[in-house]
């Protein structure tokens, strides 16, 4: 099976990072602003595989880091949902442009 | 010449991660989304990480993205479908697509454009070895980062209202 050539993985994973950023600037509901933190730890975890794949093909390190970058998506991910439920039992929302009890 | 798994891939990911933004609702955002995840998955399927594509589908799938979907069942409220965003739209846009041109450029003019390779990857059981001999120290401070986040969560969701 032919490969394709790297940079067409790095050009989907700089797609999917401006998706992130895009999310992360723009969106006021923490539930999106966690979707686009998914999203942008994803296109690293595909640059991770995609670099190891082409240029060190005889390791698996990249394989390796992108199943802890998974794991500590995982666990971001729960700490992260448990904080916004928290939030929202406190406050019935979860904008967070109406959460400003920490302001100094 | 793209081929055409691949092209099909990347629009799946790339479309459904937007949707997963973008959707008016947010549970269908939260599908997309899982959707976007195993848009990746097939991407290290064809980079020959058959193991991780696997991993990315139990944890990412079946694990975030249903809690994920259970939370946004829990908070989801009406007022959400007419949010706007007004000014912050542009602005995100404009800084987005600044990324992306900045980004794109430094690939496009990068030597690694052409790279291909025609030698076969190294197979999936090394990772076991390769965690446990030269990444140990990671795997131990992972266990202890899930085993934190694991307390904190039960504590935080355990937090009693004023």
């Amino acid at each position: 099976m032919i490969l394709e050539p790297l940079a067409n993985y790095l050009f989907v994973s700089v797609v999917l990072f401006t998706v992130g950023v895009y999310g992360l600037v723009t969106k006021k509901n923490a539930l999106r602003m966690l979707f686009a933190v998914e999203i942008l730890i994803n296109s690293a975890n595909l640059n991770f595989v995609a670099f190891t794949r082409y240029l060190h093909p005889t390791s698996v390190t990249g394989q390796a880091l992108a199943m802890f970058s998974i794991s500590l998506a995982a666990a971001e991910a729960a700490v992260g949902l448990a904080i916004i439920l928290a939030v929202f039992r406190l406050r019935r929302d979860v904008d967070v442009s109406e959460i400003k009890g920490l302001r100094g | 010449m793209v081929d055409a798994v691949f092209a099909l891939l990347a629009v799946v990911t790339v479309v459904s991660a937007i949707l997963a933004l973008e959707a008016k609702e947010v549970v269908y955002g939260a599908v997309a989304l899982a959707l976007s995840f195993v848009g990746v998955a097939g991407f290290f399927a064809l980079l020959d990480a058959v193991f991780l594509a696997m991993f990315q589908l139990t944890v990412y799938v079946g694990a975030i993205a249903v809690l994920i979907l259970f939370t946004v069942m829990l908070v989801r409220r009406e007022r959400w479908l007419k949010t706007k965003e007004g000014v912050y739209k542009s602005v995100g846009i404009v800084a987005s697509l600044a990324v992306a041109v900045g980004l794109g450029y430094l690939v496009y003019s990068s030597s690694i454009t052409h790279v291909t390779t025609t030698v076969e990857q190294a197979p999936f059981t090394l990772i076991g070895a390769l965690i446990l001999s030269e990444y140990w120290a990671a795997l131990v401070a992972l266990s202890l980062v899930l085993a934190s986040a694991v307390v904190g969560a039960v504590v935080l969701a355990k937090l009693e209202r004023d």
